[in-house]
């Protein structure tokens, strides 16, 4: 949505023509849930948070300043309701080996395999959705955060930062973590054995 | 300016999104030039960015919008709709209570009228003060001079003289019937009832 467009329609809201607000969130739905499963890694409890932070965006919309982009404003409402969740889960929450593994310091990648251009169709196919969820899952909470930010909502640098209440060189730091981290994990299967199984199989690798 | 494999891999994530200064930058290229290993992690990192950046990758569970939507509508204050949102509630909720009322006319909550004669008034203050006789049909002003049994008055107010199931009386209420309420009979069994008055 355009945001001369999105500023027009949270005046008319504010103006109290609430129904608006349903057009207003509706580009923003998927992002507001996989903000909160990036957290909760749990899609039942990131439904929940993602309705309530939804409701929250509602009811304080009054407090939404013009200066600052309405997805951020909402991604990070959302952000906010799931972390405070998982804080009233964290006594059983494990977290994954991978967060143990990477301290902080240098990273060196594991893996020199050639990973040429993936076609976009390849995420047509559900078994890779569920590759690449299950490589993301296994990532530590900072770095996975960093990257839902960073790399599937299209935050800036500086608003994942403001967002997650860090500076900009660790979300610089966790975004590199976290990018080579899940080509560490990905370059073996879609560079060779998920490859089996799939339509750019050995022999017939569009690269 | 030459730069090493582990250099170039602390800055590849900042050499994706343009972070670097232009001399690291032309240093990295010309690493990557002579480097297979750097070159397969940049393309790696770069295909994990194109992947999930990807718009397939947001996938909600279904049903999830509808979900949404309800609880936010459960959440939404009724009392705050906009003029046109209450113009539209009213009207609905005449046009209910009219068709309710011609449908089922028997279902009205109203009590039955003790006089078949008269009419109910719908406007008549329920705090007013009214006289009726225990066992009449009638309520009046006190001092209508059309009081029959004036030793067996009770005073009560309109609104529990129209609960209990009287009438206005024609003359001392008349001017909280409306024309409508008032019919032909009615006038009529006034101009009557006038002739017959004592005084």
């Amino acid at each position: 949505m355009e945001p001369r467009n999105e500023a027009m329609l949270i005046e008319r809201i504010r103006r109290g023509e609430l129904e608006l607000f349903y057009e207003l969130i509706r580009p923003y739905e998927r992002r507001v849930f996989a903000a909160a499963l990036a957290i909760l890694r749990n899609e039942a409890d990131a439904e929940d948070a993602a309705q309530e932070a939804v409701l929250k965006a509602f009811k304080h919309i009054r407090q939404f300043r013009a200066e600052a982009r309405f997805s951020t404003w909402l991604i990070q409402i959302a952000v906010n309701e799931a972390r405070m969740r998982r804080r009233k889960q964290q006594a059983v929450v494990m977290e994954p080996m991978v967060d143990q593994q990477d301290q902080d310091g240098q990273y060196t990648p594991r893996d020199f395999a050639d990973w040429r251009e993936i076609p976009s169709e390849t995420l047509e196919r559900a078994e890779v959705r569920q590759k690449l969820a299950e490589a993301l899952n296994s990532l530590g909470q900072k770095y996975r955060e960093v990257f839902i930010l960073r790399d599937m909502q299209q935050l800036s640098i500086e608003d994942t930062a403001k967002t997650l209440g860090i500076s900009v060189p660790s979300v610089k730091t966790r975004l590199l973590r976290a990018r080579l981290m899940l080509r560490d994990l990905l370059a073996p299967g879609l560079g060779g054995s998920w490859s089996k199984t799939l339509s750019f199989a050995k022999g017939n690798k569009p690269w | 300016m030459v730069v090493r494999c582990a250099e170039v891999w602390q800055e590849i994530s900042n050499y994706l999104d343009g972070e670097v200064d232009p001399g690291i930058r032309a240093a990295m290229e010309e690493h990557f030039r002579g480097c297979k290993h750097c070159t397969a992690i940049l393309d790696g990192a770069r295909n994990v960015v194109q992947l999930y950046g990807d718009e397939r990758m947001l996938e909600v569970p279904a049903g999830f919008s509808q979900r949404l939507h309800r609880k936010l509508e459960e959440g939404m204050p009724r009392r705050k709709g906009s003029a046109f949102g209450w113009v539209m509630a009213l009207g609905f909720a005449a046009l209910l209570l009219l068709s309710f009322e011609v449908g089922n006319p028997s279902q009205s909550t109203a009590p039955d009228l003790r006089s078949d004669m008269a009419r109910s008034a719908v406007h008549i203050p329920a705090d007013l003060a009214v006289v009726a006789v225990a066992d009449g049909k009638i309520f009046h002003v006190p001092g209508c001079r059309f009081i029959h049994d004036k030793d067996k008055l009770q005073a009560m107010t309109a609104g529990e003289a129209l609960k209990e199931g009287y009438a206005p009386c024609v003359r001392c209420l008349k001017k909280y019937l409306s024309e409508s309420q008032v019919g032909v009979r009615d006038q009529a069994q006034t101009a009557q009832l006038e002739e017959k008055d004592p005084e």
